[in-house]
């Protein structure tokens, strides 16, 4: 895949080296001459010096035959139009664009930006699944953007301890997917009770957080 | 007409109080509460301190009521984006952002953003002046320096 990457800050060069040792053809746009010049030395011949918000860097970058497009400066405003010019302009078949302030996960989804990735809100998903048991996890988006999966971690005070996994009622348009017990998958339609430390993956649609807490986690 | 403007700088705190002192409804938004120096003494619209492409300030500066949103701060990037967070998500009938790069000004203006170039426009009238009438290229090359800011 050919793969260009606006902006090398420590997230941009990271993912140039992770996707270069992966065997993609990789190129990494950069303002600073002198991140250029040290990037060059440490990576190789895959980065170039110019502004990726502008048609004509991306042009001259190959942009027309990038099969991804790449945007994590530290900027929202310049990761959007990086992404759409790539986008709109030259039809690049899929961007992805790092959100700087969750709030804009939103805008930029409604912008045309195919992929919006918050560091913040990745930061606090991973601090939350880390927390004592009895909580909420949101695991990923799915595709298709209304769904998304959620696991449940079942603690001392929840009410549905010691139910049997069979008469679980979940949220409407909600499914399990998956019980994770001591390390080992259990399969939905097993013949268990639910118990304390139970890791439960649920299908659900987005927004189903306050009912799914109210069921699972606390009355 | 309401009208929300954002960026205070010389152009932004212009057209606000041209606007305020002619009878309409103004509301400007600056991320520094110094630049509101530049308005007159007699402005009497809003002013809001905030970022312009967070909805809430927008929210804040009446929005939702707007008849016109013109974004004319130093960043061609924010105008762009908070044009569209106006246009797109907020639906305001009238929006306007002001975009220094002729080349960006012409892929956003293509993709129907109601846009302004000062470079473009500043230089054809300097050559309009001391050539009146003469044909202009149609396409100028740009520079690669120009390109790296």
């Amino acid at each position: 895949m050919y793969i260009i990457i606006a902006g090398g800050g420590k997230v941009g060069r990271s993912l140039t080296e992770t996707l270069v040792n992966d065997g993609h053809e990789v190129l990494l746009i950069e303002k600073n001459p002198v991140k250029v010049e040290q990037y060059t030395e440490q990576l190789g011949g895959v980065v170039r010096r110019g502004d990726a918000c502008e048609a004509q860097v991306l042009l001259d970058a190959g942009v027309k035959r990038a099969d991804v497009v790449i945007a994590v400066t530290g900027e929202d405003e310049d990761n959007l139009v990086c992404c759409q010019t790539a986008k709109r302009k030259f039809k690049v078949n899929k961007t992805i664009a790092r959100v700087n302030n969750p709030r804009n996960e939103r805008i930029f989804r409604a912008l045309g930006i195919d992929s919006a990735v918050s560091h913040t809100q990745a930061l606090l998903e991973a601090i939350n699944h880390e927390l004592p048991s009895g909580h909420l996890h949101h695991m990923s988006g799915l595709r298709d953007n209304n769904k998304e999966l959620i696991s449940a971690v079942i603690g001392q005070n929840s009410p549905v301890l010691d139910l049997p996994l069979k008469s679980l009622m979940l949220p409407s348009g909600s499914m399990l997917v998956l019980l994770m017990r001591d390390g080992n998958p259990v399969p939905p339609g097993s013949d268990v009770r639910l118990a304390h430390n139970d890791e439960l993956v649920i299908l659900t649609p987005r927004g189903n957080d306050a009912e799914l807490q109210k069921m699972l986690i606390n009355s | 007409m309401k009208v929300v403007i954002l960026g205070s700088g010389r152009v932004g705190a212009r057209l606000a109080a041209t606007l305020d002192a002619m009878g309409h409804d103004v509301s400007i938004i600056d991320k520094s509460k110094d630049a509101f120096s530049r308005l007159p003494s007699t402005f009497k619209g809003q002013i809001v301190i905030g970022i312009g492409i967070d909805e809430d300030v927008l929210r804040e500066a009446g929005i939702e009521k707007a008849d016109v949103f013109a974004a004319v701060t130093n960043g061609d990037n924010t105008n762009i984006m908070a044009s569209q967070v106006a246009k797109e998500l907020f639906k305001v009938p009238q929006v306007i952002a002001r975009i220094y790069d002729p080349l960006r000004e012409e892929t956003y203006h293509t993709l129907g953003l109601q846009t302004l170039c000062p470079t473009t426009l500043i230089s054809n009238t300097i050559v309009e002046t001391i050539l009146p009438g003469a044909s202009k290229p149609e396409q100028v090359p740009a520079s690669v320096a120009g390109r790296l800011e």
